[in-house]
């Protein structure tokens, strides 16, 4: 998919101004609150007109103030995932999910009720009313009935704001598992770097109304662990667990991280930020932390007054950080070797 | 012992009639005003906005006049209706065109009540999920605000049960066609000895207007309790 919007809108004294075109099929939408991301969906959807430019999908003209072209949204096979799931109050969960599937025409239709009912596990819930569904449940409706209006591009504004951090990384899985199984294209909007690298491939970042940086998402990570209270967090999604005298060892490349939490015997997804591992330039001979992996150096950069490290360990990545003084002591060079130490109790589960 | 003359269940009948008339022909229009004026931008909203809601401050009498320069024989509408061969004036439509007019800022402002309070975000899921602006409003818009409706009806109809000034004006006091209870009531009350029938009908009237607040009530809770 490539979406290429120049436009400009203004309220009063807000005034936003996009200008950039995007190719793939995971895009993002970084900024905080405040600084357009939302008008700018809303430009996209066609339920708010810019005040100038044009919006162009995989060439098609959506929307053209010198060629006077404004595509109603109901036109535009752009369908949208609210923050808050805003169903129909009045209709069913099958009606809610079949109300765009009902609207889109037969030859457009390539994704049916049945698969999107199995994807999501809605199948309990399609003849109940939808005021009485749990958020997750609600959040899942949500996500089904733009899915199922076959739509070109799926918009997602801030969708996993309203849950919390457990129901959000549950949602995550079926919210990738429908775009990827049906194959549409999204643009994913947030304010939270770790759903956008769970999520987005491209990101253009907002600010103020602007766009100040388009990058990967890891990239953004990267660059904002300096000013980030937390550093830069590592992901990881571990399976295979085993119990270990009290705690839960996962495999994780070639080797096994340990970790405090668990046992769920299913795959789950940690934290860990960069800021919780600290390198030793030789094995110890002996220590608490009951992780020590021995790692490569990939590469060094610099983060504000620290150095970030991408480190490799038996095929797993970390990103550690550390004070740009210790960098020195422990003559960090691309390619040397250092020890990395990370307590059990330093992962945390994310869902 | 409570009795009614023919002519009072004519009253009573005729009554019903122009109230159940004026609320059906102004339902229509009155969702489409408040469609208007909620939704939708335009220049003279306030013009609009301002014409609805004048029969509400406005005496009932001055709007009957209005309507009777309107409707007979050398009015705008009057003339063209004469020239089809349609008589408005001092006829029961008459009567249900001023309870119409009347009660129709009423109905309006229910109605509008009703459409502010949903979300907007509804109304843009429905159209990025495909629907038109017609099929938004008969598929979110209308069933949503389906409590505003009924009270705005309920409130029309009760309105149009109590119309006096200006039904006499444009559709006389003419027993059997156009006398609905109240112009039924003022007529006994201004003849010597109507003050048990006057009382009768009073009863009537009350009976009808505690009947539509009961069913208000009732349709209300039920469509609340859905939501």
């Amino acid at each position: 998919m490539e979406l290429s919007v120049n436009v400009a809108k203004s309220f009063g004294e807000f005034t936003l101004r996009a200008d950039f075109t995007l190719k793939g099929d995971r895009l993002g939408v970084f900024g905080a609150s405040g600084s357009g991301k939302s008008t700018l969906v809303n430009l996209l959807a066609g339920t708010m007109a810019p005040d100038d430019g044009t919006i162009l999908l995989d060439g098609e003209c959506l929307y053209s103030r010198s060629e006077r072209i404004n595509v109603p949204p109901e036109r535009r096979r752009i369908a949208m995932v609210f923050q808050d799931p805003h169903l129909f109050p009045h209709l069913s969960v099958r009606n809610n999910l079949l109300y765009g599937y009902k609207r889109c025409v037969p030859e457009d239709r390539r994704i049916e009720l049945d698969s999107v009912v199995e994807v999501l596990k809605l199948a309990d819930l399609l003849d109940r009313g939808v005021s009485n569904l749990s958020g997750g449940e609600q959040q899942r409706v949500a996500i089904g009935r733009a899915v199922l209006a076959n739509p070109r591009l799926l918009l997602m504004d801030e969708p996993l704001s309203a849950l919390d951090d457990q129901l959000k990384f549950q949602i995550i899985p079926y919210l990738k598992g429908v775009c990827e199984e049906f194959a549409i294209p999204f643009v994913f909007i947030t304010h939270s770097l770790v759903e956008m690298r769970l999520m987005a491939e491209r990101v253009i970042v907002f600010e103020k109304g602007r766009i100040v940086q388009q990058a990967t998402a890891d990239q953004l990570a990267r660059q904002r662990m300096g000013t980030s209270q937390v550093g830069y967090i590592n992901l990881f999604r571990l399976k295979d667990s085993r119990r270990v005298d009290g705690l839960t060892a996962y495999r994780w490349g070639d080797g096994e991280l340990l970790l405090t939490t668990g046992p769920t015997g299913e795959e789950g997804l940690f934290e860990l930020s960069s800021r919780d591992i600290i390198l030793f330039k030789r094995h110890p001979e002996a220590i608490s932390a009951r992780n020590l992996l021995q790692c490569r150096v990939v590469s060094a950069f610099e983060v504000g007054n620290r150095t970030g490290l991408e480190l490799e360990c038996g095929g797993g990545r970390l990103v550690a950080e550390i004070a740009r003084m210790a960098a020195e002591e422990l003559d960090i060079r691309e390619g040397g070797e250092v020890f990395a130490a990370v307590k059990a109790s330093a992962f945390r589960k994310l869902g | 012992m409570i009795s009614f003359t023919p002519a009072d269940i004519d009253a009573i009948r005729l009554s019903a009639k122009v109230a159940v008339a004026a609320t059906i022909i102004s339902l229509p229009f009155g969702c489409a005003v408040a469609y208007l004026l909620t939704f939708v931008k335009f220049r003279g909203k306030i013009v609009l906005d301002g014409i609805v809601n004048l029969p509400l401050t406005l005496p009932p009498v001055v709007i009957g006049y209005l309507l009777l320069l309107l409707l007979g024989k050398r009015g705008w509408i009057g003339s063209l209706l004469g020239a089809a061969g349609i008589r408005v004036i001092f006829t029961w439509e008459a009567a249900a065109i001023a309870s119409a007019v009347v009660g129709f800022p009423l109905l309006v402002r229910s109605i509008r009540i009703g459409m502010e309070a949903i979300d907007e975000r509804l109304i843009h899921a429905s159209r990025t999920l495909g629907a038109n602006r017609l099929d938004t409003l008969v598929t979110v818009i209308l069933p949503l605000s389906a409590r505003g409706i009924v009270a705005g009806s309920a409130l029309m109809f009760a309105r149009s049960l109590g119309e006096f000034g200006a039904t006499i004006i444009v559709a006389g006091n003419i027993p059997g066609v156009t006398q609905t209870i109240p112009l039924a009531i003022y007529e006994y009350a201004s003849s010597p000895g109507g003050e048990r029938a006057a009382l009768a009908l009073c009863f009537v009237a009350i009976a009808l207007s505690l009947a539509v607040l009961v069913f208000h009530e009732y349709l209300g809770g039920k469509l609340g309790r859905r939501k």
